[in-house]
C-alpha cells in the first residue's frame, strides 16, 4: 500500500504543479496550490504507517497553515477583484519588466 | 547553562525572546483593533512595537552573553541563532520606524501593520531556532502569510494589491514544495530533526536514495523561491515595487535573512553530509543569480525595481557561502548578511525620502540633481550604493563583506575559483548601475520645475544615519563583527553530535 500510496500523492502533486504553471485565473491556480498540499498530506498519513505518528502531527499543522493560508488569500483575490474588476491573471498587469 | 528541551518548562526558557515577542505582538494586535482607525493610534501603536522590539533585542542579547547550550531537540540554542534574531529584529525595527511616517504620508491608517510585522518578525525568530523540518515549515509559513498581508498593505493602490496577489500565490507555490521536500526527506531518513537526518545521512549511503534526491530537490526549489535567487525571483521585483516601500525594505533584508538562514542551517545540519549531490545545483543557482541579477539591473529606471534585482544578484553572493560548505564560508555568510542589511535598508529609507505621496518619484530621474538640493542625503544615498557594490573605504563594510566571501570560495576544500571569478566579474557590472545612481544625483543638473524632496520624518532620518554611520564605522573596524561573526556559525552534524553528548 505504501508504493501506491506515494505514487498517487505524487502524481496529484504534479496535477497541481501542472494547474499553477497552466492556468491563468487566480482562484484556480490557489486551488491547484491547495491539491498540492493535499498531496503532501497524504504522502505523510502514508509514511506513518512506516515512522509513527510524527508524519500525522505533520498533517494537522499542514491543515492549519492551509486554512490560514486560505483565508489571507481569498481577502488577497477580493482586493485586487475590487481595483480590477477580474481575476484574471492576464488581464492584471500594470507591474512589468 | 544546557537547557534539556524535553522538559517543557526548560523548552519555554530557551525559546524566551521568541515567546515575549509572541505575548507582545498579540497584546498589541488587541490594542490595535480596539479603537477607531487614526494617525495618531497609529503612531501610538508604532511606539509600543518599537519598544517591544527593544526589549525583545534586548532579551536576545541577554540570551547570547550567557554561552547556553541545549540537548538535541526541536529548536537550537546557539550563536547562529541569535545572530539571525538581531539582524532581522534590526530590520523589523526600521521598518517601523520608516512606516510611522510613511503611512501618515500615504494615509495608510489601520494600526495593525505595526503588529503584522510583528508576527513576521515572530516567524523569523521560529525560523532562526527552528531545528526541526516542521518548526521550518511552520516559521516560512508564520512569516509569509503576514508579509502576504503587509505587501497588500495600501488598499488604494491597484500595484500594491498586485504585487500582493502575485507574491501570495508564488508564495504559496514554493511553500508547496517546501513541503513536499520536508516529506521526502522524512519518508527517506525516517526523522524531521535536522542533526538526526544529518546523522543519518552521514552513516548511510543517501547520495544515491532517489527519495532523498527528490526532496532536496524540491527543497532547494522552495528556498530559491523564498530567497529570490534566479531563476525563481520572478516575482521579486513586482512584489518589490508594488509593496509599500517600508514593507519592500523589510521583505529586502530580514525575510531574506530569515530564509537564507533556515537554508544555512537545514543545508549544514542537516544535508552537510550528501554535499556531492547538491554541490552543483547550489554552484548553478548561484552563479545564474549573479549574472540574472546584475545584468537585468542595468535596465531598470525604477529605484525600487533596480534594488529588487540588486537584491536577486546579492542572493547569489550568499549562495557562493553555502556552496562552500565550511565553517569560514557561514561566519563570511553572516558579516555579508549584516553588510547587505544596513545598506539595503539605508538605500530603501532615501527611496522613502525622495518620493512623494502616491508612492510616486521612484524614478531615476527624480534623482538627477539631488546634491544641489539635498546634498546629505545624495552622500547617504551614494555611500549605500558603493557599500551594496563593494566599494573600498567610501563602501564601508560592503568591501569587507565581499573580501571574506572571496577568500572563503578560494579556500573552500573544492575550491569554487570559477564562481569566485563570476563573482568579481559581476560585481564589475554591477558598477554599471551602482555607480550610475551616484553619476546621476552628483553630476546631473537639477532639472527646470523638479521639486526639493520634503524633509523626511525624525525616524526616517534616524534611520538613514544610523544605516551610513554603521556601515563607515565597521568598514573602519571591521575585526570585531568578524570575531562575531566566526564565534556564530552553525556546526556540521558530526561537531554537533559531540558538543550534545558530551554532558549526558
Amino acid at each position: 500500500m505504501l508504493v501506491e500510496s506515494l505514487a498517487l500523492s505524487a502524481v496529484l502533486f504534479t496535477i497541481g504543479v501542472v494547474g499553477v504553471l497552466t492556468r491563468r485565473n487566480a482562484i484556480i491556480i490557489f486551488m491547484c496550490v491547495e491539491l498540492m498540499l493535499n498531496a503532501v498530506n497524504l504522502t505523510f498519513v502514508a509514511l506513518s504507517k512506516v515512522y509513527g505518528a510524527t508524519g500525522q502531527v505533520f498533517v494537522v499543522f499542514t491543515m492549519t497553515v492551509a486554512a490560514a493560508e486560505a483565508a489571507v488569500g481569498l481577502a488577497i483575490i477580493i482586493a485586487i477583484f475590487r481595483h480590477q474588476r477580474t481575476v484574471n491573471l492576464s488581464n492584471i498587469n500594470l507591474l512589468k519588466g | 547553562m544546557i537547557f534539556d528541551l524535553a522538559n517543557p518548562s526548560q523548552l519555554m526558557q530557551a525559546f524566551g525572546p521568541d515567546l515575549l515577542l509572541m505575548a507582545g505582538a498579540m497584546a498589541l494586535m488587541l490594542w490595535a483593533a480596539w479603537r477607531p482607525e487614526s494617525h495618531e493610534h497609529q503612531r501610538a501603536v508604532g511606539q509600543a512595537s518599537l519598544v517591544l522590539i527593544a526589549a525583545t533585542i534586548g532579551l536576545t542579547l541577554w540570551f547570547s552573553t550567557r554561552g547556553l547550550q541545549s540537548t538535541l531537540g526541536v529548536i537550537a540554542v546557539d550563536n547562529f541563532r541569535w545572530a539571525t534574531d538581531l539582524v532581522c529584529l534590526l530590520g523589523a525595527f526600521g521598518a517601523i520606524a520608516l512606516g510611522m511616517e510613511y503611512n501618515v504620508r500615504e494615509r495608510i491608517m489601520p494600526a495593525e501593520s505595526h503588529v503584522l510585522v510583528l508576527f513576521a518578525t515572530a516567524g523569523m525568530m521560529v525560523l532562526a531556532a527552528a531545528r526541526d523540518l516542521m518548526l521550518v515549515f511552520l516559521g516560512i509559513e508564520l512569516m509569509s502569510v503576514a508579509i502576504y498581508v503587509l505587501a497588500g498593505l495600501n488598499r488604494r493602490s491597484a500595484k500594491s494589491a498586485e504585487g500582493s496577489l502575485k507574491y501570495f500565490l508564488l508564495g504559496a507555490f514554493a511553500s508547496a514544495f517546501l513541503l513536499y521536500g520536508i516529506a521526502l526527506i522524512y519518508g527517506a531518513t525516517g526523522s524531521t530533526n535536522m542533526v538526526e537526518i544529518g546523522l543519518r545521512v552521514v552513516g548511510g549511503n543517501f547520495s544515491q536514495h532517489p527519495m532523498m534526491l527528490v526532496g532536496t530537490g524540491l527543497l532547494l526549489v522552495g528556498f530559491g523561491f523564498k530567497i529570490a535567487a534566479a531563476p525563481f525571483h520572478m516575482w521579486a521585483p513586482d512584489v518589490y515595487e508594488g509593496a509599500p516601500t517600508p514593507i519592500t525594505a523589510f521583505m529586502a533584508t530580514a525575510v531574506k535573512a530569515a530564509a537564507f538562514a533556515t537554508f544555512l542551517r537545514v543545508w549544514i545540519e542537516a544535508l552537510g553530509g550528501m554535499g556531492d549531490a547538491w554541490f552543483s545545483p547550489v554552484w548553478w543557482l548561484a552563479a545564474v543569480a549573479m549574472f540574472v541579477g546584475n545584468t537585468v539591473a542595468l535596465s531598470q529606471r525604477n529605484l525600487k525595481r533596480l534594488l529588487a534585482y540588486s537584491s536577486i544578484a546579492h542572493s547569489g553572493y550568499l549562495l557562493v557561502a553555502v556552496a562552500t560548505g565550511t565553517l569560514a564560508g557561514s561566519a563570511a555568510f553572516l558579516f555579508y548578511l549584516v553588510a547587505y542589511t544596513l545598506a539595503s535598508f539605508g538605500a530603501f529609507a532615501v527611496v522613502i525620502t525622495v518620493g512623494r505621496a502616491g508612492d510616486t518619484n521612484n524614478e531615476l530621474v527624480d534623482y538627477e540633481g539631488l546634491w544641489q538640493v539635498r546634498p546629505g542625503l545624495a552622500i547617504a544615498m551614494a555611500v549605500f550604493m558603493l557599500s551594496l557594490m563593494g566599494f573600498p573605504i567610501f563602501g564601508g563594510v560592503g568591501f569587507f563583506g565581499k573580501w571574506y566571501l572571496l577568500m572563503a570560495a578560494i579556500e573552500a576544500p573544492r575550491p569554487l575559483t570559477a564562481l569566485a571569478v563570476v563573482l568579481v566579474l559581476t560585481s564589475v557590472v554591477s558598477a554599471g548601475y551602482y555607480l550610475n545612481v551616484v553619476r546621476v544625483m552628483f553630476m546631473k543638473p537639477r532639472p527646470e520645475g523638479a521639486e526639493t524632496p520634503a524633509q523626511a520624518g525624525a525616524l526616517t532620518r534616524g534611520v538613514v544615519f544610523v544605516a551610513v554611520a554603521a556601515i563607515l564605522v565597521l568598514g573602519v573596524i571591521p575585526s570585531r563583527a568578524i570575531g562575531w561573526s566566526r564565534a556564530s556559525v552553525p556546526r556540521a552534524p558530526q561537531m554537533q553530535a559531540a558538543v550534545v553528548d558530551a554532558p549526558r
